[in-house]
């Protein structure tokens, strides 16, 4: 019962699983970036919903509603972490283009084989 | 064998996020809540905003906001350096 | 990096100033609505975005990088600025709040349709961080797609 009341906090780690299954078993660069992403995405959405009360609104004053309104400091600090992740991805979507203009290609095995080569 | 390995160690690790992140209140109930009260009512007589998210951003922690800036500012000279042209 | 066909050129070019007039309504209410700084210079680096994709190597009459560049360094000397301003008391102190300058009216407790000159200096810092977040989103946009190669033809079209 108490599984599905916190199906939220449920999402958010199903997110994070599978952005590290992502990561780790597949071998396109793009796709390990995708997978980097995920992690980052499920862990704004587990900020955000920590910080909600139950029958509130939306902590905004001009023609509120009520005045039982939800927590603002989970939301500014979410506000941050979102362009740090933007930042983050940027980065390495960079990089990535730097190795396709170096190797020709994506797939990090074949990028490991050709280095390996070069070096004997 | 690597790959049964690793399904076998993602699987702990969603489960051991499972457990974890239900013994964090009950959704919808915050335990502690005596900041986020002063800032909702406090907000538009100090800062006098009516966004309360924007009064704690840009006034009672801006501080996190000026990091988050310089991180930005970081990003941009990164991804310029890396992608610069290169005569010849 | 090729441009898309007339059609597209052509609404990209009536659409463009709707964007921007969009983002800058979400910037300059950011202390009466959901919105401020950050999300004002998304929605602007997103219209930005569009007229790279419609116009290709082209778009550098729309879309210069030099005045990008000057905009986001005075967009962050103009928040370091309003943060030294209220010095006297502590760092980000709420200096024009509550007195009489430009966005300096009081409010009090309550639910009240949003009046615009209040805020203190919650406007001019959600200004510099869109100008900011604006130049720094549009800048890489700008810088990642024109990193392959000078030598392919345009389309006649």
């Amino acid at each position: 019962m108490k599984i599905l009341l916190d199906l939220p906090y449920i999402s958010c780690a199903l997110l994070i699983g599978f952005g590290v299954y992502a990561a780790i078993f597949k071998s396109n660069l793009i796709k390990i970036v995708i997978g980097l992403s995920l992690v980052e995405r499920g862990v704004n959405l587990f900020l955000v919903s920590l910080g909600y009360r139950e029958g509130a609104r939306a902590p905004i004053f001009t023609y509120a509603p009520t005045e039982n309104m939800v927590l603002p400091t989970p939301q500014a600090l979410t506000l941050t972490s979102i362009v740090i992740g933007l930042a983050t991805t940027a980065l390495m979507l960079a990089f990535c283009i730097q190795v396709y203009r170096k190797h020709g290609t994506l797939e990090s095995d074949r990028i490991a084989r050709k280095l390996k080569e070069k070096s004997e | 064998m690597k790959k049964g390995l690793g399904f076998f160690s993602l699987v702990i690790l969603i489960a051991s996020m499972i457990g974890g992140f239900m013994q964090v209140h009950d959704f919808g109930k915050p335990l502690r809540t005596e900041m986020d009260d002063y800032f909702i009512a406090n907000s538009q007589v100090e800062v006098a905003a009516n966004n309360a998210v924007t009064a704690v951003v840009f006034d009672y922690r801006g501080f996190d906001t000026l990091g988050e800036a310089t991180v930005l500012f970081a990003a941009v000279i990164g991804v310029a350096t890396v992608l610069r042209r290169m005569k010849g | 990096m090729n441009g898309m066909s007339k059609i597209v050129r052509t609404m990209a070019r009536l659409l463009y100033p709707f964007v921007l007039a969009f983002g800058a309504y979400i910037v300059m209410h950011g202390h009466l609505t959901p919105g401020g700084g950050f999300q004002g210079g998304a929605v602007i680096a997103s219209g930005l975005a569009m007229m790279v994709v419609a116009f290709g190597r082209r778009s550098e009459k729309h879309v210069r990088e030099g005045v990008l560049s000057v905009i986001e360094d005075f967009g962050a000397l103009a928040f370091l600025g309003l943060a030294f301003l209220g010095i006297g008391t502590t760092f980000f102190y709420n200096l024009i709040a509550n007195s009489g300058w430009l966005f300096g009216s009081s409010v009090s407790y309550g639910s009240n349709p949003g009046y615009l000159n209040t805020g203190g200096t919650l406007p001019y810092m959600n200004w510099a961080v869109g100008l900011k977040v604006l130049a720094g989103l549009g800048s890489i946009v700008v810088l990642m797609a024109f990193v392959f190669g000078e030598d392919e033809d345009e389309d006649t079209a």
